[in-house]
């Protein structure tokens, strides 16, 4: 029995300043505007049953963001999605334009799937997450050095404040790739950017872009940060989240460098 | 006109709560600055998420854009860190809709809800990049206009502000617009600046303060004056007649980033004769106008669809007075097109109109917040402040909520009231002990929350002539309560700071001398001095020493009846002398009645005006006894005006 809708839905332009906790809030109001019946939350103060995936840091903008709406018993025919309908064919489709056009300037849903029997969570599931940055400060082959140095050394320590305690971290086991693409558009003083591509994994812990950034050297500025795909990885098997295009095993940039 | 946006998107990675900084609100509107259209930047001086729900910008927001003459975006007080990255990147004050340069408007409007964010104002006036001193403006800058509460004593103010604005801006601001048009159209020329002004001081409810004098004698203010023949003597304040010809804000802005009052918000009505002598909003806002309960249904169901809220607030002064409000608030609940899940909060609740009845209907969704305001802790006191509720209706209210399933409620208090004795004081903490123990009757771990502000008298009330308790005389009294309270199980005491209490007074019912003051705080770097983390009373101690003044001579002393007060040639209709004698009345322990609903004591809030209560109802709503067992339903003379149905044309 369909008992839930996994969608996949961009935050990119403005919006992307917004929180977590704002884009919930954002979502909450879109579904309820929308009408269609969604699962309440038990409880003293009932909320609507929706589970989102790894929080994306406050700033960044993403291709890749993933969410479950969870539906009420029979409610689903409301939804108009059959299973095992994928993705952004027919009624999908309809609901991804009706969501957007719900949702603020930015929010583009992209993809939705009929989702039957309980899955895992998305927060549990993801191991890792591909990112598309854009740095000023250096020359993309300065950064590229940097880059090599980086994924040459066995431990890389930044300091981060957890709880109001300073602790050091080691970025290293969580950087499974990272290589320069190519120079960015400079900043509006004249400070030269450059692209690059990540996959961070997200266990035991997430790091952040920002984070990296600092692993690279304080004198870089992180520009933009996209998340561009979130990996689920099992069994030496990787895919999305929203299988939609197939199981993919290696969808790595022609220029990423394999972390060993 | 060049966007900032570029320059400004660099800066937001590294500052607090970025998205306050982005605009993207549903219900923002696309700009286009076009000529023949005068650009307002309208200017909450305080942080986004307290600005942005102000109902009056959002009013007034609307109604600039849906001209063809004008156009509007609007602006908040950047946080301390995105303030100190502005000025160290050189960005100046910019529009969170089009991230224009404040500059490139030809007016500033700032709203003035509350005195402490003077230092803000000064500080935004600078960032946009012009001189804080009106008289070092030149022609070429944009006006800086203010309007809100706080402009009934704008004498604080008078040396940075151009124009204020007195009263309901709904009407008037239309009019300023039309002043502007040619100045605008004239490239905002120096000596069209001096005639523009001379303009807007001939447009009713508008107040001009370098068209007047402000002369001292002996270290007392002698008068306020008007230069010349032309300009009026008394400036008086706005008034709609008719809250129902006025349904905005049509397009309630919902922000992309958590704010406070995340929720719909409608006006239910404008003004309150209930008569609280400390109240300021209750004696510069009469009369009542009520707006009609099809009209607050038809703005309620459409604000909900429009914005996909779950939660409505009923906005005014004392929302359970609105006639027939448990009928309204059950119409909400129960209306199907809401799929029965709209919570409804009504933020301003008398006690002796809470009734059960309305307990239910609001508790059917969810326990919104309840807030009780007895204000005083004893009957005496109660009758000196003229909130007139007596013992028996603020447990009847606290029963009806317990029993209706709320845990949690909080009530206002006051101290520093005229004529307070400790006794007064200590009442606070009897009143709430009880209430937890009704709280008791019902279910275990009940809390209740007294929660204690320091009076600060204000302009155009009848404690304006009180002088304000000392910051040590209240700090005393905050620790007589907090003994009495410690120990009751369930009693919670929450109290303002005394040195801010001050401080508010001193912008209060301060005079023209004291905008030098607030000058000299702010360049000291005292902005945001109504955070708690960034007051610093020193900073006022050292700047009012400064200009030869004291705490004593502004806040805490007494004003006597033949005294020159700054605010007496501005008007929101009362008559000095009505203001005069319900100040004795006070002293006296004399209790006035609510002149919706028993005959007219002739304050002249309606007589000077030609308006009236419009009022759906002539009777209190129930259990409304006012207090003072007189009976209330003797309403014939009363210059009550009845809603009438709404037609659809009027919508």
């Amino acid at each position: 029995m369909v008992d839930a809708v996994r969608f996949r839905f961009a935050k990119q332009g403005k919006v992307r300043f917004t929180s977590h906790r704002d884009l919930a809030r954002m979502w909450e109001r879109a579904l309820r505007r929308s009408g269609l019946p969604v699962a309440w939350t038990q409880g003293f103060s009932p909320r609507l049953q929706i589970s989102f995936g790894l929080a994306l840091p406050t700033g960044c903008e993403s291709v890749a963001e993933y969410l479950d709406v969870h539906l009420p018993d029979g409610g689903a025919a409301a939804w108009g999605l059959s299973v095992p309908e994928a993705g952004r064919g027919g009624g999908a489709a309809t609901l991804c334009a009706r969501l957007s056009s719900l949702l603020p300037e930015g929010v583009e849903v992209t993809a939705a799937e009929a989702v039957a029997g309980g899955r895992g969570s998305l927060q549990q599931e993801v191991t890792s997450c591909a990112w598309e940055l854009e740095v000023l400060g250096l020359a993309a082959g300065d950064v590229a050095g940097r880059v090599e140095r980086f994924l040459d050394a066995p431990s890389v320590l930044v300091r981060r404040e957890r709880k109001g305690r300073l602790d050091e971290d080691d970025l290293r086991p969580a950087v499974r790739s990272l290589s320069v693409v190519g120079p960015a558009a400079s900043g509006p003083d004249g400070t030269p950017g450059s692209r690059l591509q990540a996959e961070l994994a997200t266990h035991p812990r997430g790091v952040r872009p920002a984070e990296l950034m600092q692993g690279l050297g304080t004198d870089l500025v992180l520009r933009r940060a996209c998340r561009t795909q979130q990996w689920i990885e099992r069994d030496g098997v990787r895919f999305e989240p929203l299988v939609t295009t197939g199981p993919s095993v290696d969808t790595d940039a022609p220029h990423a460098r394999r972390a060993s | 006109m060049d966007s900032l946006w570029e320059r400004v998107e660099l800066l937001l990675g590294s500052v607090s709560k970025p998205a306050r900084y982005v605009g993207g609100e549903q219900g923002a509107r696309d700009v286009v600055h076009r000529a023949g259209a005068v650009a307002w930047l309208l200017i909450y001086p305080d942080t986004y998420e307290i600005g942005l729900p102000n109902q009056g910008l959002q009013i007034l927001y609307e109604l600039l854009n849906d001209r063809d003459d004008a156009v509007a975006e609007r602006t908040y007080a950047p946080w301390v860190d995105m303030e100190a990255a502005m000025r160290s990147a050189g960005v100046p004050l910019f529009s969170v809709e089009n991230h224009l340069a404040a500059r490139a408007f030809d007016v500033l409007a700032f709203n003035l809800s509350a005195e402490l964010v003077y230092t803000n104002v000064l500080n935004l006036i600078d960032l946009a990049g012009l001189p804080v001193r009106r008289a070092e403006r030149e022609g070429g800058d944009p006006l800086v206009l203010a309007g809100g509460h706080c402009a009934f004593n704008p004498e604080p103010l008078a040396d940075f502000v151009d124009a204020f604005v007195l009263g309901d801006g709904e009407e008037v601001v239309g009019e300023i617009n039309a002043v502007l048009g040619p100045w605008k159209a004239g490239a905002r020329r120096v000596e069209d600046r001096r005639r523009v002004l001379a303009a807007l001081a001939g447009v009713e409810g508008v107040y001009v303060p370098s068209l007047y004098d402000a002369s001292f004698a002996e270290g007392r203010l002698v008068g306020v004056t008007p230069r010349g023949p032309q300009v009026p003597a008394v400036v008086h304040k706005r008034t709609v007649a008719d809250l129902a010809e006025w349904p905005y804000p049509r397009q309630q802005l919902v922000p992309l980033t958590e704010v406070v009052h995340d929720r719909l918000n409608v006006e239910v009505f404008r003004g309150c004769t209930r008569g609280c002598r400390f109240c300021q909003a209750g004696m510069i806002t009469r009369p009542v106008r009520e707006r009609p309960a099809a009209q607050v249904q038809e703005m309620v169901h459409a604000g909900l669809e429009r914005t996909g809220y779950d939660e409505v607030a009923l906005t005014s002064l004392s929302t359970a007075d609105f006639s027939g409000i448990e009928s309204t608030v059950r119409d909400i609940v129960q209306d199907p097109r809401h799929g029965r899940r709209v919570a409804v909060s009504l933020p301003s609740l008398r006690v002796d109109a809470f009734t059960v009845g309305t307990a239910a209907q609001i508790g059917q969704v969810k326990r919104t917040g309840l807030t009780f305001a007895p204000e005083g802790g004893t009957w005496r006191m109660r009758k000196v402040i003229n909130k007139l509720i007596r013992e028996e209706d603020l447990y009847g209210a606290v029963d009806a909520a317990f029993s209706q399933g709320w845990r949690r409620i909080k009530l206002y208090f006051l101290i520093g009231l005229p004529t307070e004795r400790d006794e007064d004081v200590l009442g606070i903490a009897e009143l709430g002990a009880r209430c937890v123990e009704i709280g008791r009757r019902y279910q275990r771990g009940v809390t209740v929350t007294a929660s204690v502000g320091g009076f600060v008298p204000k302009a155009q009330t009848p404690f304006q002539w009180f002088g304000q308790d000392t910051i040590e005389e209240l700090a005393r009294k905050v620790i007589l309560l907090r003994n009495a309270c410690r120990g009751v199980k369930g009693l919670t005491l929450r109290w303002h700071d005394p040195e801010a209490t001050a401080v508010e007074g001193i912008a209060s019912r301060g005079d023209r001398r004291v905008g030098a003051v607030i000058e000299r705080v702010w360049r000291a770097g005292g902005t945001f001095q109504e955070w708690t983390e960034r007051f610093d009373l020193s900073l006022w101690q050292e700047a009012l020493a400064a200009e030869g003044l004291s705490l004593e001579s502004v806040v805490y002393r007494d004003r006597s009846e033949d005294e020159a007060l700054p605010w007496d040639h501005l008007s929101a209709g009362l008559h000095r002398d009505f203001l005069w004698s319900d100040w004795q009345e006070a002293l006296a322990g004399t209790g006035v009645e609510d002149c919706r609903w028993t005959p007219c004591y002739d304050c002249g809030a309606c007589t000077e005006y030609g308006v009236e209560h419009v009022v759906a109802s002539a009777l209190p709503p129930a259990g409304g006894s006012q207090g003072t067992g007189q009976d209330l339903r003797t309403g014939d003379r009363v210059p009550v005006r009845f809603v009438t149905a709404v037609g659809a044309g009027r919508q």
